[in-house]
């Protein structure tokens, strides 16, 4: 196990840098100047060398390079600088935003609460919401509650988020005037009332995304669940006198999880990218905002650094649900 | 001679697998109800602009903003455009994007798959090439893919048609891997089997294999995997939409007409719905056939 997860992670690397240089080059090709919003007066030599001062004279392979270093190498050195007070990033150069000139990483670190907060409580809240549901319609299969359950399942699985979000608004925000339809990332939690406005404005995208996400992982609850419930050594356990709900919530429960774990492991890059929207709808502030507007502001190494990330969610979370297959699962073998 | 004819003949013609694949999707009452809902929803959206008056450009300043009437049943917009005819615009190119974004998707993932499973030398190759794409987050890179080429062929096919082949192809390049996986591994088991030891016997070429005898057998999780693309495609075309880096205004889509009523949303709440019922009711329509079709096309479940 340890030397699968070990050759695992050697070949994650190449994986990433593949990725890396299809982002990199795909942003090459971008039409756009980012000194198009500098002002006509100056002189187009000072452009020239602000454009220099950018890296952007240099040659693509250069440029690519530059990112790899300042990415891989520098960042790590500031993180550990921030941690424990040492100065090994001092003077080196970081991955700076075109549009505010300061370090990409500072602003995704700014933004990246609101995102975790509202993606990964909608997560955690549709993960708790679908296993019960699953489990009890592939239980009573056929059943009213299953017919429903699973009409419904379909129904949140497709119905887009932008299309839930914008009707929760219309019907909460605008005709009853219960929640706030913009997500307010300034406020501060520090006494109960402003702890309730907080349950407030998270609930609807909470809402939204818990849906969609728990509407995709009972689905594959039940269906794991009646592949399980078939089987001969579910007959042996009932024959053996043991308790219904034994059989059922140890027996049956603990070998249907091992494919749901994984899908619910793979699901939570997904999940990041699937927040776009959402933060889109709510005008939450967080890492899908801020990917859209510097996509539309032209802001390159923002848009890369950002793809990129999202890239390593991916990578990191398929590496996660191999090993916890491997895990889980005694009859798989890597080796 | 005649004992011979009163031997008991088969009377029921023997049935085809088309037989049976259809009796078994009529049993399934949600796939049947989603493909004659999806069906009902094409038709009236390439057919209802040629039975109603009004055209989905045609501004009529004075009435703009109504309610519904029996003039405009779901009301006009800001500028007074009808909305019934906005609706049928917008879901002809919403339909025909998802079913053309789907074909490409097809295409490419049955070619890939093919090519991996029947040749050895490739599988390797194409199966990392797979998983990378996988690994690639498709949702910003589809942001990237729009804003970077959207300029360049709106000057070369004009801005509709241009944007058209743009949203397609980059919907079909960033959705064919599912289909290459599961038609890889059809095809893997298939290699195997007598029928095409037998072929090859016969002398076989290569390319009559998999024409005549490998895709006739992997077409029932192509065709599960269309609808689900069908389905994938109009929410990633409504997506980019809602964003605003898809269709430009004046060509509308359903996921413009969402994006364009959420500005007006607290005046006129009625105009979020009516796009967001269309393209939920079409995903929806199109999951249950597809979920159908699975049903019925698995020859473990069908005769249960």
């Amino acid at each position: 196990m340890l030397t699968f997860t070990f050759r695992r992670l050697v070949l994650a690397i190449p994986t990433l840098l593949f990725i890396s240089l299809v982002i990199f080059s795909l942003l090459q090709l971008a039409p756009g100047d980012p000194m198009a919003q500098v002002p006509l007066t100056v002189p187009p030599e000072v452009k020239e060398r602000m454009r220099e001062a950018l890296g952007l004279g240099a040659p693509v392979h250069i440029q690519f390079f530059k990112w790899l270093v300042q990415f891989f190498w520098v960042e790590p050195q500031v993180l550990i600088d921030s941690i424990f007070g040492t100065t090994f990033s001092e003077g080196k150069l970081r991955v700076l935003s075109w549009q505010t000139r300061s370090p990409v990483m500072d602003i995704v670190v700014q933004r990246l609460p609101q995102t975790l907060w509202v993606v990964g409580m909608s997560y955690v809240l549709g993960v708790m919401i679908a296993l019960p549901i699953g489990i009890y319609s592939a239980y009573r299969q056929y059943s009213a509650f299953d017919q429903i359950g699973t009409f419904v399942s379909m129904v949140g699985f497709s119905v887009p988020t932008f299309f839930t979000g914008v009707l929760l608004i219309v019907i909460f925000s605008v005709n009853l005037g219960w929640f706030p339809s913009i997500y307010d990332t300034t406020h501060k939690v520090s006494d109960w009332d402003s702890f309730m406005f907080q349950i407030r404005q998270m609930i609807m995208p909470v809402a939204v995304l818990a849906l969609y996400n728990a509407a995709q992982i009972s689905r594959f609850m039940r269906a794991s669940m009646l592949d399980n419930l078939n089987q001969d050594y579910v007959r042996t356990a009932r024959a053996k006198g043991l308790g219904e709900k034994t059989v059922v919530l140890v027996h049956v429960l603990r070998n249907s999880m091992i494919p749901v774990v994984t899908v619910i492991a793979l699901g939570v890059p997904q999940v990041f990218g699937g927040a776009i929207i959402t933060e889109q709808v709510f005008k939450v502030n967080g890492l899908g905002q801020l990917l859209i507007t510097s996509i539309e502001a032209n802001d390159l190494p923002m848009v890369q650094t950002l793809t990129f990330i999202f890239a390593l969610l991916i990578v990191i979370f398929n590496l996660i649900a191999d090993v916890l297959y491997g895990i889980l699962d005694p009859r798989i073998r890597y080796d | 001679m005649t004992e011979m004819t009163d031997q008991p003949i088969p009377t029921a013609p023997p049935r085809s697998q088309w037989r049976d694949i259809w009796e078994q999707f009529k049993s399934h009452k949600g796939a049947l109800l989603g493909g004659i809902v999806f069906l009902l929803i094409v038709v009236s959206v390439f057919l209802g602009p040629l039975l109603w008056p009004y055209d989905a450009t045609f501004i009529d300043i004075r009435s703009r903003n109504q309610g519904p009437s029996w003039v405009h049943p779901l009301g006009t917009d800001q500028l007074g455009r009808d909305m019934l005819a906005r609706m049928m615009a917008g879901g002809q190119t919403s339909v025909s994007v998802g079913i053309t974004a789907m074909l490409l998707a097809l295409v490419l993932g049955s070619l890939i798959g093919v090519l991996a499973g029947y040749f050895r030398k490739l599988d390797n190759i194409l199966m990392r090439t797979t998983d990378l794409f996988l690994a690639l987050p498709l949702l910003p890179l589809l942001l990237v893919m729009v804003l970077l080429f959207r300029e360049p062929l709106n000057a070369a096919f004009g801005p509709e048609t241009g944007i058209f082949i743009l949203i397609v192809t980059a919907i079909g390049i960033t959705s064919w891997m599912p289909t290459a996986r599961i038609v890889r591994g059809d095809v893997l088991a298939l290699k195997e089997r007598e029928f095409v030891l037998a072929a090859r016997s016969i002398g076989t070429t290569n390319f009559r294999m998999i024409t005549r005898h490998i895709l006739p057998n992997v077409m029932s999780p192509i065709m599960v995997s269309a609808t689900l693309g069908i389905a994938n495609a109009i929410i990633t075309e409504s997506a980019l939409s809602f964003l605003g880096l898809g269709f430009p205004p004046d060509f509308p889509t359903w996921g413009r007409l969402l994006f364009d009523a959420v500005d007006y949303m607290q005046q006129h709440p009625q105009r979020v719905l009516w796009p967001g019922l269309a393209i939920s009711l079409t995903v929806l329509s199109v999951n249950y056939l597809g979920d159908g079709l699975r049903d019925a096309l698995d020859p473990r479940i069908r005769g249960r």
